[in-house]
């Protein structure tokens, strides 16, 4: 087993060090090769997005060693607040908690917003009534005083068929059914019990897909992978009936459903400078990349913000 | 009906019963395999076994989970093994019959029903924070360690038990030491059964993920350890985190990897049952 691994060893060494020569003469162009490791945490709705911008950073700097946990936002913040990591991923900004904690043990940051995620409101194929929900009717199918209550369509409009209504929602621990509620029923973490959960998006696509009264919600990302078996319904967002779409989320009429996601960098980090390489090509990347795992890019402009900002946090903790 | 027809009936109602529960378990096992070895065949190659986790589904693969859990899975053996079995015997052969190893026993087989989960969090304050050893191999390996140590324990005694006294007295007769007789007898007479009971607790030690999620094993890694107290992954956090990505290549990625990490248990399942035939054909 040992002489497997060595050869394992030998092998990856082999393939970095041939890497390293092909990428070099690029790297040289902008700086110097760097050295060291880059710990990031957080969030798994944002893990996507910097597993991404780490394997395109290891092809300029593949000397520096970028690890990612998936400890969700909270439980990032917490090691982030400890100083145990140099960025922290989160799909929420950071609580008066978190950041009380963070300045108990003396650590600022900089918050930088990297992409948009967006919430899609789904039915089934068959269904032809719903064109679009206001957010006073998805409150009122998913406040917690619907259970039991709004259980048929009718009960929403009239004009909607005398149908029990079957509901299908993300797991109760994750970040997408939080920022659902807080942005629905005005309460995060607050709804009726009674609908179908799963952690498992994959299982609330088949869910909605194979029952014609069917209403669901979940991340766009997993829309897009299955548009041909559900129905993208329309939001109102107080003037007008909004589809989300790369479009409407990045111009901000997809409202409330959509949400920035972001990455919190310790600004005692940005004193190693793959730190503030990293991060930098980060931003460059952050539009190309968050589009390649199924999000929504800024707007270009943003970026650009996002990088003075960075840059005046990077002279102001030299 | 008389009552020797209706025992007969009843006979023959039960060995229907018998052989459907088998089926249900077996037909799962084949369905489930079946369903995986359909999605993740075709996607196992040298460069899915060769390469790093990616954005693109296509282009990943296991290297650094893969070496990652073959890591955890030799410090886990090399901590647990000696431990496990040194006290599987003192229970067995040296500690007297007091309250203290009655409660000790207690204790053991208690432990072995603890969640898994709690392992993790005892693991990230006593050996991530306390002994400051990080969010690495070793302390991923210690963790798993203790949570497989009842396990080990209680297959060691009662691989011992299952010893015929007769071999003890005998060696006893010709006026071995205890230690001699535990090392030149009741070990290489039980050693089947050990091992078989050490072997099937790291076929869960491979497949644990909660733990190890816990004390800090991490989603992307783009290097394998090289020492014990480097930071790691493990497939089944791979499995895991392909499993929730919304593509569908990803999905096709997640199930090659679970036969890989079937492939890995059902050898090790392989190699206890080995152990245990050759074993007892030798003592009988």
């Amino acid at each position: 087993m040992k002489k497997i691994v060595t050869s394992f060893v030998l092998a990856l060494i082999l393939i970095a060090c041939g890497e390293k020569k092909e990428t070099n003469d690029t790297a040289q162009n902008e700086t110097a090769a760097l050295s060291g490791t880059i710990k990031v945490d957080g969030s798994s709705t944002v893990f996507p997005v910097t597993e991404a911008v780490a394997e395109e950073f290891r092809s300029i700097q593949p000397d520096v060693k970028v690890t990612i946990g998936v400890s969700g936002t909270g439980g990032g913040f917490k090691k982030f607040s400890r100083g145990e990591t140099n960025i922290s991923n989160a799909s929420r900004p950071i609580k008066d908690k978190e950041i009380a904690a963070c300045k108990e043990n003396n650590i600022k940051y900089l918050e930088l917003e990297v992409a948009y995620d967006g919430l899609a409101v789904l039915v089934n194929p068959e269904n032809t009534w719903v064109d679009s929900f206001t957010v006073e009717e998805l409150k009122m199918i998913w406040e917690p005083a619907a259970q039991d209550k709004i259980m048929k369509w009718n009960q929403i409009r009239p004009e909607w068929p005398n149908e029990e209504i079957h509901l299908f929602g993300p797991g109760v621990a994750s970040g997408t059914y939080d920022y659902f509620t807080e942005a629905i029923v005005g309460k995060s973490g607050s709804s009726r019990g009674d609908f179908t959960a799963s952690e498992d998006d994959h299982v609330l696509v088949q869910g909605i897909a194979g029952d014609k009264y069917s209403l669901g919600f979940f991340g766009l990302a997993y829309y897009s992978e299955n548009a041909d078996k559900l129905t993208l319904i329309g939001v109102n967002n107080g003037t007008e009936v909004v589809k989300p779409s790369l479009e409407t989320v990045k111009n901000g009429t997809y409202t409330p459903l959509s949400r920035p996601l972001f990455i919190y960098v310790n600004s005692t980090s940005v004193s190693s400078p793959e730190v503030v390489e990293f991060v930098n090509f980060y931003i460059d990347n952050a539009a190309e990349l968050s589009k390649d795992v199924g999000y929504i890019p800024l707007p270009s402009e943003n970026y650009t913000k996002q990088k003075e900002n960075f840059k005046a946090f990077v002279e102001s903790n030299k | 009906m008389n009552s020797i027809q209706k025992n007969r009936w009843k006979d023959q109602a039960f060995k229907v019963w018998g052989i459907l529960c088998t089926l249900i378990g077996l037909v799962l096992l084949v369905v489930f395999i079946g369903d995986i070895l359909i999605d993740g065949l075709q996607r196992i190659d040298w460069s899915f076994i060769t390469s790093l986790p990616s954005r693109k589904a296509e282009k990943s693969g296991i290297y650094t989970a893969l070496i990652g859990s073959i890591w955890i899975l030799l410090l886990t053996t090399i901590i647990a093994f000696p431990i496990g079995v040194a006290a599987g015997i003192y229970l067995e052969e040296y500690a007297k019959k007091n309250r203290f190893s009655g409660l000790l026993e207690i204790n053991i087989s208690n432990l072995a029903g603890v969640p898994s989960i709690i392992y993790g969090l005892l693991g990230l304050e006593v050996f991530v924070r306390i002994m400051n050893l990080g969010a690495s191999v070793l302390a991923g390996s210690l963790t798993l360690s203790l949570l497989i140590l009842p396990i080990i324990i209680v297959a060691t005694r009662e691989a011992i038990k299952a010893v015929p006294s007769s071999i003890k007295d005998a060696s006893f007769a010709l006026g071995a030491s205890k230690w001699q007789t535990i090392w030149h007898q009741i070990l290489p007479a039980s050693g089947g059964g050990i091992l078989t009971g050490v072997i099937l607790a790291l076929s869960r030690a491979i497949g644990e993920t909660a733990p190890l999620i816990v004390v800090g094993a991490l989603a992307y890694v783009p290097f394998a350890p090289s020492n014990p107290m480097d930071e790691f992954s493990v497939l089944p956090i791979q499995i895991f985190n392909w499993i929730s990505r919304p593509q569908h290549g990803f999905i096709e990625n997640a199930a090659a990897a679970i036969i890989i990490l079937l492939a890995i248990t059902f050898i090790m399942n392989g190699i206890a049952v080995y152990f245990r035939n050759k074993w007892q054909k030798k003592w009988k």
